[in-house]
């Protein structure tokens, strides 16, 4: 039997080539021995100890990560919150446009959503700087975990709740103990999601960012203006690894979850 | 009514005895979602120790009534008491009863036994004394080798008495079972049905079931109390909701009847006289329901109290009509006749299969004759 007619093997091929071939020269670049970018000159690990030599973008990525931490910490208790009001509430006066509005941070393009919020901490003379970045990916990371979260409590049965509280758990406790627990998966791929959102992000930090505050994104597109350095490669390739760890991690949690919810179903068919 | 009623189950029976007191009131209860009202002034008292069903066709208000009592909905009207106090303004944690839910609503990311302690911890009962009961609850619902499972390890069966467990851990004053056998097969809903029962007898607890299984309220409950758009239609032990029905919703609701309907001629020392239409049959039946010479009444008799037969009755213008035997349902113990009568309707009678073999069975298409005795049914006037 064959399986993979010729068609479709080389659209796979030219679909990967497409997508992986510049980062795997990246990858295979930062290796490179010599200064030129061009030329091939030997495998070496010299740029990656050149990275965690320069100070000025181990900063930068300093500030990146704890930027991330904070957004994607604080858009998740949010997120949270929005999705629980927008699965438990029912029907409240203006529900369409409240969740229309949690989503439309989704589509909206980065440069408005950059250039609206520059625009607001200019208006209320905001020192822009490390917190205004880091408001800034709350807003837009917070509607990405909004959507995820929620799409779990879609199918969340709202007598486990009620059990709970039946038999005295008040209501605080049984959020605590039996909701987050049982949507806890969910919650932390939408950390996760926004955590990797916050580490790409260039367009909007650029808007939001001041004086002294320069993520790695920002960092790395200014060197790369004055010239392509290989300590870039390298900080890329590390980036890279960073959030496909991040991504896969995430990946599985949800999947695990989804693996979990089908044996209990499957189990609850064929019970008796 | 002064006729004895059917097998009694047990001498139990305060609901007969002024003095006792009902441990649960439901006093004038009126409960409105929006311009639907669910439970419509409803007034009912259930007593200690007392095996209690709601019985119902969906949407009756049953599981309402049962929430309100949990404390999940509260009455738009009117008041429900326990244990002579009144439980308004308090919310479900704060009410000594519990819950076992339809779905079972097991905890999914706890063991058994954690999912039996919840109630226990939730009550700041002390570690040790929480270990034995929860011993205790898996020994009593025969679950003791699952303890350390997740619900999603479990069956069907075992994650109902998980649940079972679960709502009898805290030794409430009252359980209450939303449809609690509604998942199980035929089979082993009637061992729970009969399980349960146990249960109760020896937890001595007071137990309110809702169900919409006729079959399964008769067979746990002391009392049934019939619902219907929000209403209690009757209130009464199994035996008399089947013998003595007070309408003919009840009557058609709980298992088979054949219902005719005719004007009353004659009331005269307990015997009540009717002529009806269709089918063309004169009635003498031995009730004293309160109607009156002119007024339509309605005669209802069940299956298995008609008997059918080749031969003409002796008296044939009282209590019999002739027909065509239409279909027959085998059910294995007995056998449904569904007649088609000369002058029109249908009526059945069901015949126990006592013996293998029969000398002159009924068949398809035989003529026949269905009679019934003067004791055999009711008069219903609603």
């Amino acid at each position: 039997m064959r399986r993979f007619s010729w068609f479709n093997v080389v659209s796979l091929t030219l679909g990967f080539a497409f997508l992986y071939i510049p980062i795997l020269i990246l990858v295979i670049y930062s290796f490179n021995a010599g200064r030129n970018v061009a030329v091939w000159q030997g495998w070496s690990v010299r740029w990656y100890v050149e990275v965690f030599d320069d100070q000025q973008l181990l900063d930068a990525a300093w500030v990146t990560l704890k930027v991330g931490l904070v957004s994607a910490s604080v858009a998740t208790v949010l997120g949270t919150m929005a999705a629980l009001a927008m699965a438990r509430l029912g029907r409240f006066p203006g529900r369409l446009l409240f969740s229309g509005m949690i989503y439309a941070p989704l589509v909206m393009p980065e440069v408005i959503t950059g250039l609206s919020l520059l625009l607001l901490f200019v208006a209320v003379d905001f020192d822009r700087g490390f917190w205004t970045i880091t408001l800034a990916h709350i807003t837009f990371t917070m509607c990405f975990v909004a959507v995820v979260v929620q799409s779990r409590l879609v199918g969340f049965d709202r007598s486990l709740e009620e059990a709970a509280m039946d038999l005295g758990c008040r209501p605080t406790a049984t959020f605590f103990r039996i909701t987050l627990p049982i949507i806890w998966p969910a919650v932390v791929s939408g950390w996760m999601l926004a955590f990797t959102l916050s580490l790409d992000d260039l367009v909007i930090a650029s808007f939001a960012t001041g004086p002294g505050a320069t993520t790695l994104p920002m960092k790395i597109y200014s060197d790369v203006r004055l010239g392509v350095k290989p300590e870039i490669n390298a900080v890329c390739t590390l980036v890279i690894a960073i959030i496909s760890i991040a991504v896969i991690v995430a990946s599985i949690l949800t999947k695990r979850q989804e693996v979990e919810r089908e044996k209990a179903e499957r189990a609850a068919f064929a019970g008796g | 009514m002064a006729k004895t009623l059917g097998p009694v189950r047990r001498k139990f029976s305060p609901w007969n005895d002024p003095t006792a007191k009902p441990l649960i009131e439901f006093r004038n209860v009126v409960k409105r979602f929006g311009d639907f009202t669910a439970v419509d002034d409803v007034s009912l008292g259930i007593y200690e120790r007392e095996f209690f069903a709601l019985l119902g066709p969906s949407g009756c208000g049953k599981t309402t009534l049962m929430r309100m009592l949990a404390g999940f909905e509260h009455p738009s009207e009117g008041e429900i008491r326990l244990a002579g106090a009144s439980l308004a303004g308090k919310q479900p944690y704060e009410r000594p009863v519990n819950m076992m839910f339809q779905s079972y609503a097991l905890f999914p990311h706890m063991s058994v036994e954690k999912n039996i302690a919840f109630g226990l911890v939730m009550d700041k009962m002390p570690k040790g004394e929480i270990e034995t009961r929860v011993q205790e609850m898996l020994k009593l619902v025969k679950l003791e080798k699952f303890a350390k499972r997740k619900p999603h390890q479990l069956s069907g069966g075992q994650r109902q008495r998980v649940a079972l467990a679960r709502s009898l851990a805290k030794r409430p004053k009252v359980l209450l079972l939303d449809e609690p056998l509604g998942a199980l097969d035929k089979k082993l809903r009637e061992e729970t049905q009969f399980e349960l029962m146990d249960l109760q007898q020896e937890l001595g607890m007071t137990f309110l079931i809702v169900t919409h299984d006729q079959e399964e309220a008769m067979t746990v409950a002391d009392r049934i109390a019939v619902m219907d758009h929000g209403k209690l239609i009757q209130v009464a032990g199994p035996s008399e909701i089947y013998e003595q029905p007070n309408s003919r919703y009840v009557a058609d609701f709980i298992g088979d009847i054949n219902i005719v309907e005719g004007r009353v001629t004659a009331i005269d020392g307990g015997l009540i006289r009717m002529e009806a239409a269709a089918p063309r049959v004169s009635i003498v039946m031995e009730d004293d329901a309160a109607t009156s010479v002119g007024a339509t009444a309605w005669m209802a008799v069940r299956p298995e109290k008609v008997r059918i037969s080749h031969d003409a009755p002796i008296e044939t213008g009282v209590n019999a009509v002739h027909g065509e035997v239409w279909d027959i349902g085998y059910i294995g113990d007995t056998s449904v006749y569904h007649v088609k009568l000369d002058d029109g309707g249908t009526f059945r009678a069901a015949v126990a299969n006592v013996s293998r073999t029969v000398e002159r069975p009924i068949g398809w298409d035989d003529r026949v004759w269905l009679t019934w005795s003067k004791t055999a049914g009711v008069v219903l006037t609603a």
